[in-house]
């Protein structure tokens, strides 16, 4: 056979890959005060990804390494807001781990690392480079949860991250390999054609179909999968929890969209999954709303929302066409900017030796730094969905979407446990506005991240206003992968 | 019966000996040993199914690092051997019970539609000249190049995150570095003062 791949829809890895290498190398023989350098470097490998990635983009999806690699229009478009959200998160994040000696080599090359896994699950279109990008982000993401080795609380959030996660993946091989063992093969494409093939509905595949989606569970953090989810979140360094509940949200999508929709949607299947997803979205919602109104810290109620969130986007998935895809898209993307905002903000308001994690730290931030105060509001009022933000408008094509797809009762039930979420929401408001401040050290960001934060919070207003173009990329995405 | 089949049965004496022998020998340094027997002549029965190389990574990997580790641990701890004894007829019941589950299981799973010898037939035989290491060595470096370097990608990260969670540099370790010692220069030691003798009274 002769080996002739044809490189170019891979070009954004392989830079990425590239600079990972050259980082680690340079990162040697930078002193700890020039450690810049290496953080530098690392929003200039993401920026240069970015830009590979969009030169390369084609209308038509192109396949290569033997069509385990797909770059179409929804992997460009995922990729993209990846780098982004991790170039923003980083920037948060810079002054948070300088001052709790995290601000290391490793850090960044391991967070480049979770980008390329997060890469290779978007591009996948084979179960073993699905998996095997999977692994490559989630073995970073266990490293820097323990990265901060002193921590007691923080090496027992790796614990549990890690032996759950390998849980998960033993679950999703194990569906895997019977996916393989009814069809005799693993190219998502090849699966697909196969399945439309066999007509009937096969028990085996059937009893895959119930391990791939107890991972994808897990992965995502849905009820009943979710044990890991908010002692992670509260254990894990804030910077580090920012990046596990944003960019790996969009290769989680990829992963169901390729896995369930693309792989595993032939008609008598998708009956299946939908009634799986329907139950996990359901105790999503109710669970992950419910609990969060009891937590006094901000970063394990944001765990519990992010719980909440997940079910909404299972509800877009679950609707099982264009239209609901499209609206999953749009949510993944809107949760992951609004993620980004309220972690950052958590970080914003920290300072060496202190969290302001609990939702007492942030008691009179109307009064202390209005801007920052109005920010807030708008991240939390758009997780809640309150009409002028996005959230609303997210929450609304999700629900048109299950309504569509013939499921009234499902809205119903998710409209109340929106309505039920609201109030913690709208709790963190009453904090910041009605209460005397607690705590006056000033709040004296650096000019990038306010810039960024400004922009972050303003977003939710622009897209909230404006959705079309947004909704537009995700639906022409959606279409061209389908 | 043919050579083959004598080959075969040859070796499988021997790996069936030599595993009992891992399970009785008192000794754990005899029990180590005997294992790499047994590895060593299960690699000799893969030969024989045409698998070289998996049977020679078997003797690299195994025999020749895993178990030399095996028997440096057994080497150094100090195992008391009658205390790990004590309880053998205690876990008798419960052992045989997970023997007989496992062989059931074994069966069932044989004797089924996916892996019964109706499932999956005997692979065709290969021509005289065919090395399957060549043969894996095309397919990882051509058609699976992609997971293959993924997975390579995947160990770097292994080995970047274990150094940066089990290295330490303690500063107050009075550590040597030879070669700062051997390229000392007589300045940086000795400081020649000049001092003004004294007179004796």
């Amino acid at each position: 056979m002769q080996f002739i791949t044809p490189l170019l829809p891979a070009y954004p890895e392989l830079f990425l890959l590239a600079m990972a290498c050259v980082i680690l190398v340079v990162d040697l023989f930078v002193s700890d005060e020039h450690r810049v350098v290496t953080y530098a470097l690392t929003q200039i490998a993401l920026a240069g990804a970015l830009a590979t990635t969009f030169l390369t983009s084609t209308a038509e999806p192109a396949y290569t390494f033997s069509g385990m690699f797909v770059d179409d229009l929804m992997s460009d478009v995922l990729k993209l807001l990846v780098y982004i959200a991790v170039m923003v998160l980083l920037v948060y994040s810079r002054a948070y781990i300088a001052a709790r000696a995290m601000f290391r080599g490793e850090f960044f090359v391991l967070a480049l690392f979770a980008t390329l896994g997060m890469m290779v699950m978007i591009s996948a279109n084979h179960l073993l480079t699905l998996y095997l990008g999977l692994e490559l982000l989630a073995l970073s993401l266990y490293s820097m949860v323990a990265l901060q080795r002193d921590s007691a609380v923080a090496t027992e959030a790796a614990m549990k991250y890690f032996v759950l996660g390998a849980l998960a993946s033993g679950m999703l091989l194990y569906g895997m390999s019977m996916l393989y063992g009814a069809t005799g093969t693993l190219e998502i494409t090849r699966l697909a054609e196969i399945i439309a093939g066999l007509g009937a509905k096969d028990v085996v595949l059937v009893f895959a179909l119930v391990f791939v989606v107890a991972g994808l569970g897990f992965k995502l953090g849905a009820v009943p999968f979710h044990m890991w989810v908010p002692d992670v979140y509260h254990g894990a360094p804030t910077a580090v929890t920012v990046f596990i509940g944003s960019a790996p949200k969009l290769a989680a999508f990829a992963f169901i969209m390729r896995l369930l929709a693309q792989g595993l949607g032939a008609e008598q299947l998708v009956e299946e999954w939908q009634r799986m997803l329907i139950v996990m979205a359901v105790a999503s919602l109710a669970i992950g709303n419910v609990t969060a109104i009891a937590q006094t810290n901000l970063k394990r109620m944001l765990a519990y929302s992010t719980i909440g969130h997940m079910g909404f986007l299972l509800l877009g998935i679950l609707s099982g066409n264009l239209v609901g895809y499209s609206a999953g898209m749009f949510y993944v993307v809107v949760y992951v900017l609004m993620n980004l905002g309220a972690f950052g903000m958590i970080m914003l308001l920290s300072r060496g030796g202190f969290e302001a994690e609990d939702l007492e730290d942030f008691k009179g931030l109307g009064a202390r730094n209005p801007w920052y105060a109005f920010v807030m509001l708008l991240l939390m009022f758009s997780m809640a969905g309150v009409p002028p933000t996005v959230g609303f408008y997210a929450k609304l094509i999700v629900l048109q979407a299950v309504i569509n797809a013939g499921y009234v009762w499902l809205a119903v039930v998710a409209v109340l446990f929106s309505l039920i979420g609201a109030f913690y929401y709208a709790r963190l408001v009453k904090l910041m506005y009605f209460d005397a401040p607690a705590d006056t050290a000033p709040i004296a960001p650096r000019g990038d991240v306010h810039v960024l934060m400004s922009a972050n919070g303003l977003a939710m207003l622009l897209f909230g206003i404006l959705p079309e173009p947004l909704m537009a990329l995700c639906i022409r995405s959606i279409q061209a992968s389908l | 019966m043919t050579f083959n089949e004598f080959v075969f049965y040859f070796f499988s004496t021997i790996l069936i000996l030599a595993a009992l022998g891992v399970i009785t020998a008192r000794n754990p340094v005899h029990a180590a040993l005997l294992l790499v027997l047994a590895f060593f002549t299960s690699a000799a029965i893969w030969v024989q199914l045409q698998a070289e190389f998996l049977a020679v990574a078997l003797v690299l990997v195994y025999v020749g690092a895993v178990m030399v580790l095996f028997l440096f641990v057994v080497m150094m701890l100090d195992i008391n051997m009658a205390r790990l004894r004590e309880g053998f007829w205690n876990y008798l019941p419960l052992g045989a019970l997970v023997a007989l589950l496992l062989v059931a299981e074994m069966v069932l799973v044989l004797g089924g539609q996916y892996a019964g010898f109706a499932g999956a037939p005997a692979p065709p035989p290969l021509p005289a000249g065919y090395s399957n290491t060549k043969e894996l060595g095309r397919l990882v470096y051509t058609e699976y190049v992609y997971p293959f370097e993924i997975a390579a990608v995947i160990l770097l990260v292994a080995i970047v995150a274990a150094i940066a969670l089990t290295l330490r540099r303690r500063k107050q370790t009075k550590h040597q570095d030879p070669a700062r010692q051997t390229s000392v220069r007589r300045e940086d030691r000795v400081r020649i003062v000049s001092m003004p003798s004294e007179k004796r009274d």
